[in-house]
């Protein structure tokens, strides 16, 4: 069988946010363009960035697909596969690590009934790991989508997941 | 200990709005023309003269920075970038900056872009700051609007316009070059230095990239002068600087203090102590998660200034204060690093890829108590072996952690096996 990719387009309400992202960079330099397109699209898929918005983003940009699949792959908000609506981040890093979070990944876990890694069989959530959030003194701290929740206990992150 | 009437960021704890109605009533773009017309050579003068040391990490002169751009522009266009991609373990000093005192770092950013002749400046910010970049666009906005940035800013006939770029989740693109590949479009993998940015930066352009508390440090700077700047903190280590304490501190905070501060004067007035007491105390991270940490017997005297720590093998980075009690299991807390600085590797240097994940696996063996005291040994040689071999810091930065930890608690590692 072979794999026929379904053309991506982006929804006018984004499209018209594009030239002004595009008029950031000087004439020639619109590669640079990359990240802030690749975002618009991947929230326009639901939180995952499939390979045809890569071949429309590069092949609008005029640099190589190739090039699409280096940057989605290298940045770690990008995820090449679909994931849950809710995205739950917990930092793990050493600041975060000396006040708890293992014990708030844990407690993900057992709530949402899933390994760090995995996705909800309904797809509400997926859970992952993530390196230092930059919110130190606020830890431990989770990302869930584009909110953070910082000074958590075990029982506050699940009222936070509850409350999803 | 700092006066509250030399204190620099009157809103770092976000008691106040960060709208520019506020910020103007804190002392923010008051009278900015005047700074302006100035004129670049004073400006640089005026930063040189303050002793200004960038506030990311590397504490290089920020007017010597400054003063490597060309003087002139010579058919290519002068660019200036603001590095807010903070991610150093135990920082978080620039995402306060940004969400409640950006008019400083805006009006910091116009000053600076003067300075060195850049009529467009970029503020790379992480990605998983959404709420800080809301914050951010609406105060550029709001400076836009008060004709403070665009053409004729501040109508002092200086053209500067300043635009975020959102990174999207990678340690490395906190390396200036590594920053600048990120911003051209591609992985965020560092190059090769020389040349350095100020003679071939973004686009093949000059361009100088800053710290995001250092140019919001520049307008107050310029309007009470680099001599009373100067006469802040101690030697070679000038001014105020804002330290983030987390770990096991009973009030984890952002603060600014004078440079040179006793670190247990830091822990004690501004973290609330160590949870349990003084005597509770392990070991301190001093600078963020790339310096070696040191044990509580030297946290007694030191200070906090780049000589001080230098003094004691450590640094002080980007004033991340990691506190650590005699609860941590100290090994653990530094393999936990090590796992940051393997999945944070770009990849491009072999010592660097290959290393990260050798040393955290060996780490966490010793951690369990497996292994022998020649395994310590081997970690050390391969943490030398990676330090001076990579294109970028970032194979230091994983190496020190490690060559500390063996320094101080050898004994501890050595009791477990």
């Amino acid at each position: 069988m072979v794999f026929q990719m379904t053309p991506f387009a982006f929804s006018p309400e984004n499209e018209a946010k594009i030239p002004a992202i595009l008029k950031r960079y000087p004439e020639g330099r619109q590669a640079s363009a990359i990240l802030p397109l690749f975002e618009l699209a991947q929230k326009q898929c639901g939180g995952w960035l499939p390979p045809e918005a890569i071949r429309h983003v590069t092949e609008r940009l005029g640099i190589p697909e190739i090039q699409g699949y280096e940057v989605a792959s290298f940045y770690t908000m990008f995820n090449q596969r679909p994931i849950g609506k809710y995205h739950v981040q917990v930092c793990g890093t050493t600041p975060c690590m000396l006040r708890g979070s293992e014990d708030i990944m844990k407690a993900c876990e057992r709530h949402l009934g899933i390994r760090c890694g995995e996705t909800t069989a309904d797809g509400q959530f997926t859970l992952s790991e993530v390196e230092c959030l930059g919110a130190c003194t606020a830890a431990p701290v989770v990302q869930i989508n584009e909110d953070y929740h910082e000074n958590l206990t075990e029982k506050g992150v699940v009222e936070v997941l509850k409350a999803c | 200990m700092l006066t509250p009437a030399n204190r620099i960021f009157t809103n770092l704890q976000g008691q106040q709005d960060w709208r520019m109605k506020e910020a103007k009533a804190r002392g923010d773009w008051d009278n900015t023309k005047k700074l302006l017309q100035k004129g670049p050579e004073n400006i640089i003068q005026e930063i040189t003269t303050s002793g200004l040391r960038g506030r990311g990490g590397a504490g290089f002169p920020t007017g010597k920075k400054w003063s490597f751009m060309p003087k002139v522009e010579e058919g290519r266009p002068h660019y200036l970038i603001i590095n807010a991609d903070e991610s150093e373990p135990g920082t978080c000093k620039d995402r306060d900056l940004l969400r409640y005192e950006p008019h400083k770092l805006i009006e910091g950013s116009l000053l600076a872009g003067m300075a060195v002749g850049a009529h467009v400046g970029y503020i790379y910010i992480r990605g998983e700051f959404h709420r800080e970049t809301e914050i951010l666009e609406a105060a550029i906005a709001e400076a836009y609007k008060a004709g403070y940035l665009g053409k004729n800013a501040c109508k002092s006939g200086v053209d500067f316009d300043l635009y975020v770029h959102r990174g999207a989740g990678a340690y490395i693109c906190g390396e200036e070059t590594a920053l600048i590949e990120s911003l051209e479009g591609r992985k965020g993998m560092p190059r090769l230095k020389p040349p350095f940015p100020a003679n071939i930066g973004l686009y093949g352009c000059p361009t100088i990239i800053n710290n995001v508390e250092t140019l919001a440090a520049v307008p107050t700077i310029l309007r009470r002068g680099g001599a009373w700047f100067a006469s802040l903190g101690t030697p070679g280590n000038a001014g105020t600087k804002i330290f983030c304490l987390s770990g096991h501190v009973n009030t984890p905070c952002v603060v600014e203090e004078e440079m040179g501060i006793p670190l247990k004067e830091l822990i004690e007035a501004h973290g609330g102590g160590i949870r349990g007491g003084w005597k509770k105390l392990q070991a301190v991270i001093p600078g963020g998660s790339s310096v070696p940490l040191i044990p509580k017997d030297i946290c007694e005297t030191v200070r906090m200034d780049f000589t001080s720590l230098c003094d004691v093998k450590s640094a002080l980075g980007t004033g991340g204060v990691i506190v650590m009690d005699t609860s941590t299991d100290i090994v653990r807390a530094i393999a936990r690093l090590s796992k940051f600085y393997m999945i944070e590797s770009c990849g491009q240097c072999t010592p660097c890829r290959e290393g990260t994940g050798w040393m955290w696996r060996m780490l966490t063996r010793l951690a369990e108590g497996i292994g022998t005291p020649h395994d310590i040994d081997q970690l050390e040689s391969v943490t030398h072996a990676i330090e001076g071999h990579t294109i970028c810091a970032l194979g230091e930065a994983a190496a020190w952690p490690i060559q500390g930890l063996i320094r101080h608690f050898r004994g501890e590692m050595e009791g477990r096996l």
